[in-house]
């Protein structure tokens, strides 16, 4: 093969049966559950499965739990039942959830949690007298596995406490082995899908380039997994400056799983959800470990409250607001009061929480208990402590300050937008036969499962993860088991459609021009200014996506407006990132690395469109807190208790959106009832 | 607050085809300037976009001169506190600096078997072709993480 060049990029063309994007946690799962099928694919028949893994960084630190977690949030132990994690779902996402996905994943996650502890992540135990050890310790000490009956240290209902440094280096290590390298290929960005020519409702393949050498890689794939995680940097960032990189959600997830899939034409749902995590002021540190482990409360300045005296507003929120746990956007919510108030900053009191915990605890307890509150941070927001030396701030001395970030989109922490996808067949969810499915358009499936578990409504595109919509809290470990529910879907659908040969709809000549169209402006006009980043004939990476934060946080309810937007500002928006969207087309990329940024910004600006279009649509504020629609500031039960999905067509670049009914399968009613476990 | 590379400690890895920070980096920020051209110092690395850097360690964990270090976000942080890990096979320490100087040091464990011991599918049942469409996975008779939910809990299953 030719050396690319820059100007010239080498083409390598691949054929697989298999094509997972991605590397991150749902990934790792998927080709950890991949491989054991496919061996039994080549033991039972003869055939040998063609695989590829392909990761814009390296698997060993790539994905939101690169820098390592401090807790496993979804644990659900042989004490709770998948239907009480399903309602729990549910209502922190305000009803509008898929139960059939939430309970499959509640009944199958620990299975990937116990693997986890067998291949080395230290968790933490509580031993007969109720003490607690950390994961190295409680091997020493003779306590049994989780797998064997021993005792997590819970941090809430659902959480466990692990020392989570390596976390994604263990899990990576287990999917490395189970494809073998020859299988991996890392720092190759995949930046669209490819239908397939003779049907478009089908997916082909997959493209993208090196960020090392000058190569454009153009896979075919009968499957393909798309779990590229969530999007950060949307909206403008609270820090402008070198800050902006302190994203909490990972800074490298830029839409990619969004815009690809709705490109490739997969329904999108509820792409008007959104988190914002109420989190230490500028580090964004987690508050899980403070509020549940340490007791800690927070409060407004002047030292109340605000859950207790902001309690009356959860009842404008029923249901939701009086369940024993209300959901996380209502608790933004009752912060929110105070600051618009003028009654900010508010605090987490750490101080007085240790200074409780102090009471009773040994000399040698109190000193376990700073290093654990220190390791919370340490195992996954390193930049928190780096405030906390900065800013003098020891936490039994100083209290530290809380606030709600910008916006994220996401499908596996406490956000719920995503793909729509297939589910289960098991457990009670509509089928095409029964259920009202007006206003759907007519090539999309009707009930809640086509034959695959989490595909797409694209034949043969699945994901998880992020990827997957209308569920959420899966987090870590749920987006592990997630991957591998699809992988073996996958498995299956590559079995069933053995004879098919995907053929691309677009030529290999196009594709590679598209991808490298940035490069090529670039060199084109490059000597027209004097000044390399000012110029008429294209826009940096960089601007584009500062023009596009300035969009979303002035207009779709960022931090600018206090999360506010309306009809109104909605429609300036729309015009706005429609010029956007436009001018994407005048990016320039300078070397490879501004290639991965132009291609990366592209999909943050279909993913925000999204985003947009589906609060637009839904006439309400579904998630106080979160966001709201001033000009329908209420949660309207009646017309928008459903999901809002919506449909992108690529050549006409125009959205459609629709409604589908919503249908609870597990009974709701258990989280209102006085005293009821949540 | 992004990284910086000690001008004195890195080495460039030693001239190999890549370094190690660029190897481990999740947002591509790591650089060589192999001719010096870009920083003034040939054969060492350097974070070539600083604020998109999550702060994340990923690089200074890895690097084998313990050359990389954090100074945290200008626009936020103020000048003089240092966090730094020392990350060995089994366990991290890490030496934390305060503003006032303040000294604190802690060591955590990381994991609990060794580097690249791990056997995928060792002791793990190879399943059967007929089973692919059932719920689980091939590790479910032997993970004991299966949790069969309350039947009567699933509302429109009859």
């Amino acid at each position: 093969m030719a050396q690319g060049t820059f100007g010239n990029p080498a083409i390598v063309e691949e054929e697989l049966d298999i094509l997972l994007i991605g590397g991150g946690m749902a990934c790792c799962g998927a080709a950890y559950e991949l491989m054991r099928w496919a061996e039994a694919v080549k033991a039972e028949t003869g055939t040998d499965l063609k695989i590829k893994l392909v990761d814009k960084a390296a698997m060993d630190r790539s994905g939101a739990v690169a820098q390592g977690l401090s807790a496993i949030n979804t644990y659900i132990g042989p004490d709770l039942d998948p239907a009480d994690y399903t309602r729990m779902v549910s209502n922190d996402l305000m009803g509008i959830t898929r139960d059939d996905l939430a309970y499959d994943l509640g009944r199958n996650v620990d299975d990937s949690v116990h693997l986890f502890e067998e291949w080395g992540l230290p968790i933490w135990k509580t031993d007969a007298e109720g003490v607690r050890h950390d994961g190295a310790e409680s091997i020493r000490e003779g306590i049994p596995t989780l797998k064997d009956g021993g005792k997590p240290v819970r941090s809430g209902k659902w959480q466990i406490m692990i020392n989570g440094e390596s976390y994604k280096w263990i899990v990576a290590e287990a999917a490395k082995k189970a494809l073998g390298l020859s299988r991996i290929e890392e720092r190759i960005f995949i930046v669209k899908l490819v239908n397939d020519k003779n049907d478009p409702s089908r997916i082909a393949g997959a493209v993208g380039f090196s960020v090392r050498d000058n190569t454009i890689h153009i896979y075919k794939a009968k499957a393909v997994l798309l779990a590229a995680g969530g999007c950060v940097n949307l909206f403008r960032p609270r820090s402008v400056g070198e800050g902006a990189g302190r994203a909490w959600y990972p800074v490298w997830n830029a839409g990619s799983t969004y815009a690809m899939a709705a490109e490739a034409g997969a329904e999108m749902t509820m792409m008007e959800n959104r988190f914002v995590p109420a989190r230490f002021k500028d580090g964004y540190g987690p508050v899980g470990a403070w509020f549940l482990l340490f007791k800690a409360k927070a409060t407004n300045a002047y030292g109340e409250d605000y859950m207790v005296k902001n309690k009356a507003m959860l009842d404008d929120y029923p249901p939701y607001g009086q369940a024993a746990v209300p959901a996380s956007c209502l608790r933004n919510h009752l912060m929110l009061k105070e600051m618009k108030d003028g009654r900010g900053p508010i605090y987490m009191d750490t101080v007085t929480a240790l200074a409780k915990l102090r009471e009773t605890l040994t000399p040698k307890e109190v000193k376990h208990l700073e290093a654990e509150a220190w390791e919370d941070f340490l195992d996954m927001c390193i930049g928190q402590c780096g405030i906390w030396v900065g800013e003098n701030i020891e936490p039994e001395k100083k209290m530290s300050e809380l606030m709600p970030t910008e916006p994220y989109l996401l499908g596996s922490h406490s956000g719920c937008c995503g793909i729509w996808v297939s589910g289960p067949e098991d457990l009670g969810a509509p089928t095409a036969a029964e259920g009202d499915y007006d206003g759907v358009p007519a090539h999309l499936p009707r009930g809640w499962n086509w034959g695959y578990r989490s595909m797409t409504t694209v034949k043969g595109l699945f994901t998880a993860g992020d990827g997957v919509g209308a569920s959420g809290h899966k987090f870590s470990s749920g987006s592990h088991a997630e991957g591998r529910l699809a992988a073996k879907a996958m498995v299956k659908f590559a079995l069933d459609n053995k004879d098919f040969k995907p053929e691309l709809d677009t030529s290999a000549a196009q594709l590679a021009e598209e991808i490298y169209k940035p490069v090529r402006t670039f060199l084109e006009h490059k000597d027209y200014t004097t000044a390399i980043d000012v110029n008429p004939h294209y826009i940096t990476p960089k601007m584009l996506q500062m023009r596009l934060q300035k969009i979303m946080d002035e207009y779709v309810a960022g931090v600018a407006t206090y999360y506010n937007t309306n009809d109104k500002m909605l429609a300036v928006a729309e015009e706005k990132l429609e010029m956007l969207k436009e001018d994407a087309a005048k990016m320039r990329a300078k070397d490879l690395h501004e290639l991965l940024r132009a291609w990366e910004n592209y999909h943050r600006i279909i993913t925000a469109e999204a985003h947009m279009k589906h609060i637009q649509f839904r006439e309400e504020s579904r998630y106080p807190g979160f966001y709201y629609r001033t000009d329908k500031n209420f949660v309207d039960e009646e017309n928008w208790h459903c999901f809002v999905n919506s449909v992108y067509d690529k050549n006409s670049k125009k959205w459609t959106v629709f409604k589908r009914k919503h249908v609870d399968l597990v009974d709701k009613s258990k989280l209102f009832v006085k005293g009821a476990a949540h | 607050m992004p990284t910086f590379v000690r001008t004195e400690k890195c080495d460039g890895c030693k001239g190999q085809d890549k370094t190690a920070c660029m190897y481990i980096c999740p947002h591509d920020l790591m650089m060589l300037d192999k001719d010096g051209s870009a920083t003034g110092h040939a054969m060492k690395a350097y974070n070539q976009e600083p604020e998109q850097c999550w702060e994340c360690y990923s690089c200074v964990k890895i690097c084998p001169q313990n050359a990389i270090e954090v100074r945290h976000y200008a626009d936020i942080v103020p000048l003089g506190g240092s966090v730094q890990p020392l990350r060995g096979s089994d366990s991290i320490m890490w030496t934390i600096k305060f503003r006032n100087g303040t000294l604190k040091r802690f060591k955590f464990p990381t994991r609990t078997t060794s580097e690249g011991s791990i056997d995928p599918f060792g002791g793990k049942p190879m399943p059967k072709l007929a089973d692919i469409a059932k719920t689980g996975f091939f590790t479910t008779s032997v993970m004991g993480g299966f949790r069969t939910g309350n039947p009567a809990e699933l509302i429109r299953v009859k």
